[in-house]
């Protein structure tokens, strides 16, 4: 009986704590335990730390997280945020694709994403530029950040001119792929210029996912991507019969059929010049 | 209710029959047996209760390692398939020289109930490379009750019929220690095979114990081509023992292990590795329960099987992969028997839990590559439980045999992973279902004229099986698709009648049988052109479906003829043919078979010579990977002698089968692999008594 009485007042205390901690504006449960420090930027009496889930700046799309810690270590909220990532490479300069930085539920939380296009190397470069204000008072930091290619080496993010002459960047979201028909959803951007990406809407993304060791296996009842206006991003499924390598054959079409970029696959043409890659 | 045929010897034969008073069960016994038999042996027909109703027909075994029986079979110590393939029911579906699948009314595994010892057991191997028969030997059997259609219903829910292979027991009989040792051997494929078996029994004990182990090289085809990948190895161990409680309460246990290793499968790509089972019950018989009931038989029993495929030894493979298989079953059953004036009843209520996962895991060519693998068994739990009932009631001019049964039969999909995996064809598929089948069958003998008749009409669904609802690209070779269950699959529901005559003349004994199934919802694999293959060099996927119907007949004739009081001729002919709605023939249907033999018996020698053989198979169907198999014709050869030595027995026997080294193959041999060229026998079996 005495057990069970420890255990039950364990359980009601762990539950009040945990209930508290959105509240709790002393920090003392860190928000982002979950995840990686990725960056931490000084400057300005100021230390701005971005994180994200993995590991490491990488190509293809990240969700980052930023906090801004003062001076007296007490993490600021209500700030407002814009980024600016620039890629120096030997002969030009140009950005990526990203996303306002805006609040999260937690205050003094940001988020965004950025969708690099390529790793840096010993000779280019990425860096990132963010400009903040607080208390009204704007501020601009700039710092070299390391951009690598994914741990699996696997091909999340792709940069294609279309038939329409338009350069292309099209990006997986983050996906755990399971033996299961998965949600599958990506974003694609225009290249306007070198600095500037828009989102492109209302296009279609055919999908026939293949394995290359087995034949060029298909799987049934995947689901071309369509743009949902709603989460703002190209959503379809992909179904996946077994673990392994899948290569992800993509067509884009515009929204009068035409394709853009991209094969279908046939006995012949075993892979689509737009693809995808996962391995699980 | 059976009929029994009290089998007793001549006196100077006697010793020999010491271990069986009761030899065989039922009025359909192979015809070697009781034509070798004959002359020497007055048959009484023992009637317990009315008329010969049962249709079974009782493969004998156990008498081989008893030196007077052993003439009932040419060939003592052959694998067990070879036992059933000498049924006149039953056909073998063959991948290799091992663990061949039986089939009966031109049904497989799935349509059959095959139990031992009225267990339920199911093989663990997606692509039917271990059917049930292969976990036994015959070594531990006593005979093999194969009962067509829905008379096999006792049994399980079936649509062809049941077979039920019966262990040996010395079952309280005083006859003290008895042992024996058997030893074989096979030319053509080196097969080395050795045997005992050490027995006590007494009037309030028995234990009995046996072993056998099996090896064999791969076989030479006729014409002088060796198969490949033809090779085999196998042990059975096996115990069982009983207790009387007091006077009438008996307890009784049993408990086989079987381990084949190393067995090739010629006509398939991968070999076995291993197939191992436990299998092991308890049982509890009294002979009077509540009220008017009788003969109360209880059951429980469990058995375990592991499965594992191998391409290690196969040179030249698209992707080397591992797939091993399980099946574990639990059931139980308890029968009662009540006997009024005109009607036998029996009352059953049965169950079994069966767990099925197979997986795969395919190495890619290129190192790096992560190992693919899925769940082709999603670890499928069937729940089934049954209720069963027979009356056999005496109408004075004949004997009416009703049967029905009842079962209510539940899946689990108990693997996320599987059930996802199915949900990529099956979006809304659910984790649970059940399922109610229903059999009812009536059958009716009498005598019209001379002959005995007996008429039969029955009716009996079956659910899907584990492959059939849930299989997850499981590849057949045989018609080189990958196949894809449906768990949305209507019951396969079966419309039977059956007729049969046996004409007693006085030397000829003529017998006529037929059958007909109109299968409706018959489940069948069907192309589905939009799937992709998963096999590497498949030609494409097939999904199972319902077609609207099947139809089936089987017929056949077979006549012993007694010549002069040693000498006797038997003759068989069947005729199968299946074809679905619009007429298309369905798949392993036995082509016009015919067999033919003559035996002499004097003393204790006995010789038999036999041909058999099949007509060119002309309906085939090439989408589910048939052709035309040639006509074939073969023939065999036997000789046995029986020597007393003091108070034991020594028996020898010799044979050559496919004597002019024929290369042929059947329409039940996977892929046309040929079968056996010529092939010298030899056994010895010595019993101690």
């Amino acid at each position: 009986m005495k057990t069970i009485k420890t255990i039950i007042s364990i359980f009601l205390i762990s539950i009040s704590l945990t209930s508290c901690s959105d509240n709790d504006e002393n920090n003392e449960i860190d928000p982002l335990t979950e995840l990686n420090m990725l960056t931490s930027l000084q400057a300005n009496t100021h230390t701005l730390e971005l994180y994200s889930a993995q590991s490491q700046f990488t190509v293809g799309y990240n969700e980052l997280f930023i906090r801004i810690k003062d001076a007296s270590d007490m993490y600021i909220s209500d700030a407002t945020i814009s980024w600016n990532p620039v890629m120096h490479m030997t002969s030009m300069m140009h950005s990526c694709p990203k996303s306002e930085v805006s609040k999260t539920d937690d205050a003094s939380v940001y988020s965004g994403f950025i969708i690099f296009q390529m790793p840096g190397n010993d000779t280019e470069y990425w860096d990132l530029t963010i400009n903040y204000t607080v208390n009204g008072e704007s501020y601009t930091v700039t710092e070299q950040i390391e951009v690598k290619a994914p741990l699996d080496g696997m091909q999340r993010v792709s940069v294609f001119t279309g038939s329409d002459n338009a350069r292309y960047i099209l990006a997986m979201m983050p996906l755990e792929p399971k033996v299961a028909v998965n949600d599958f959803s990506a974003l694609l951007y225009k290249m306007e210029s070198m600095m500037v990406f828009s989102p492109v809407i209302n296009q279609t993304i055919a999908l026939d996912p293949r394995m290359p060791s087995m034949g060029n296996h298909s799987s049934p009842n995947n689901v071309d991507l369509t743009y949902n206006t709603t989460e703002k991003m190209y959503e379809g499924k992909l179904a996946l019969t077994m673990t392994g390598y899948w290569k992800l054959n993509l067509k884009l079409l515009n929204e009068s059929g035409d394709v853009l970029k991209g094969e279908d696959i046939t006995e012949t043409n075993l892979s689509s010049s737009l693809y995808l890659e996962i391995e699980f | 209710m059976k009929t029994e045929f009290d089998v007793r010897s001549y006196p100077k034969n006697r010793i020999c029959l010491k271990t069986k008073a009761l030899l065989l069960s039922t009025i359909f016994v192979i015809a070697f047996q009781l034509n070798v038999l004959a002359q020497e042996q007055a048959v009484i027909i023992v009637n317990d209760t009315i008329l010969p109703v049962n249709l079974d027909e009782v493969i004998v075994i156990a008498n081989y390692k008893n030196a007077l029986e052993h003439r009932a079979q040419n060939k003592p110590l052959s694998t067990l398939d070879e036992y059933l393939e000498s049924s006149k029911k039953l056909n073998m579906i063959k991948r290799g020289a091992y663990a061949w699948e039986p089939v009966l009314n031109d049904m497989s595994s799935e349509r059959l109930t095959v139990s031992i010892d009225g267990m339920r057991i199911f093989g663990a191997c997606t692509d039917k490379m271990d059917p049930i028969t292969s976990y036994v030997d015959v070594s531990n059997l006593n005979d093999i009750h194969v009962a067509s259609g829905q008379q096999g219903a006792e049994h399980g829910a079936t649509i062809g019929g049941s077979i039920d292979l019966r262990l040996e027991k010395s079952n309280f009989k005083p006859t003290g220690w008895v042992g024996s040792f058997e030893t074989g051997f096979e030319s053509n494929n080196a097969s080395r095979i050795i045997g005992g078996e050490l027995n006590y029994s007494n009037d309030n004990f028995y234990i009995d114990s046996d072993v056998i182990f099996r090896k064999a090289d791969n076989y030479v085809a006729g014409g002088g081509e060796e198969v490949n990948y033809s090779q085999f190895e196998k042990y059975n161990l096996s115990t069982n023992a009983g207790f009387k409680i007091d006077n009438d309460k008996k307890l009784l246990a049993s408990f086989i292990f079987d381990e084949a290793r190393d067995v090739g499968y010629p006509a398939l790509p991968m070999d076995v590795s291993l197939a191992r089972a436990f299998i092991g019950s308890v049982s509890y018989i009294q002979p009077k329960f509540i009220g008017a009931l009788s003969d109360w038989d209880s059951k429980v029993y469990a058995n375990s099987i592991t499965h594992i495929m191998d391409d290690s030894k196969r040179p030249d493979v698209p992707i080397r992969m591992d797939m091993p298989g399980w099946s574990d079953t639990y059931g139980y059953y308890s029968q009662a028997k009540l006997k009024l004036e005109k009607h036998a009843f029996l009352f059953k209520i049965d169950g079994f839990y069966n767990r099925s996962l197979a997986e795969m895991t395919m190495y890619p060519n290129d190192p790096n590559e992560n190992e693919m693998f899925m769940l082709t068994w999603p670890d499928v739990r069937t729940l089934n439980s049954g209720l069963y009932a027979e009356d056999i009631f005496d109408l004075n001019e004949g004997t009416l045999k009703i049967s029905s049964r009842i079962t209510v039969q539940g899946f689990t999909i108990a693997d996320e992973f599987g059930l996802n995996s199915l949900r990529i064809f099956y979006p809304t598929m659910p984790q649970r279902q059940t399922r109610f089948l229903k059999s009812f069958s009536s059958l009716y003998a009498t005598k019209m004229a001379k002959a005995d008749v007996k008429l039969g009409l029955s009716y009996g669904d079956r659910a899907p099986s584990v492959s059939e609802g849930f299989g997850f690209y499981l590849f057949n070779s045989f018609d080189n698709h990958d196949y894809i269950g449906d768990p949305n699959l209507e019951n396969e529901k079966s419309l039977e009648g059956n007729v049969s005559f046996l004409f007693p003349f006085k030397n000829f004994k003529l017998n006529l049988e037929g059958n007909y199934f109109h299968t409706m919802d018959y489940i069948i694999g069907e192309v589905s052109p939009d799937l992709s293959v998963m096999t590497i060099g498949a030609d494409g996927v097939k999904i199972y479906k319902n077609l609207e119907y099947a139809n089936l007949y089987n017929v056949s004739v077979d006549g012993t003829y007694q010549i002069t009081p040693g000498f006797s001729w038997n003759g068989f002919i069947s005729y199968h043919r299946g074809q679905d709605q619009d007429n298309i023939n369905l798949p392993f249907i036995s082509p016009f078979a015919y067999r033919s033999s003559v035996q002499y018996v004097k003393g204790s020698f006995s010789g038999n010579i036999a041909m058999n053989g099949a007509a060119e198979q002309v309906n085939f169907n090439p989408s589910y990977g048939e052709d035309r198999t040639k006509a074939y014709t073969i023939f065999s050869v036997s000789l046995g002698k029986t020597l007393s030595i003091s108070d034991n027995s020594l028996y020898l026997k010799t044979g050559v089968e496919n004597i002019f080294d024929t290369n042929y193959s059947t329409y039940a041999d996977w892929k046309n692999i040929p079968r056996m060229g010529r092939n010298i026998f030899l056994t010895c079996s010595y019993t101690i008594n």
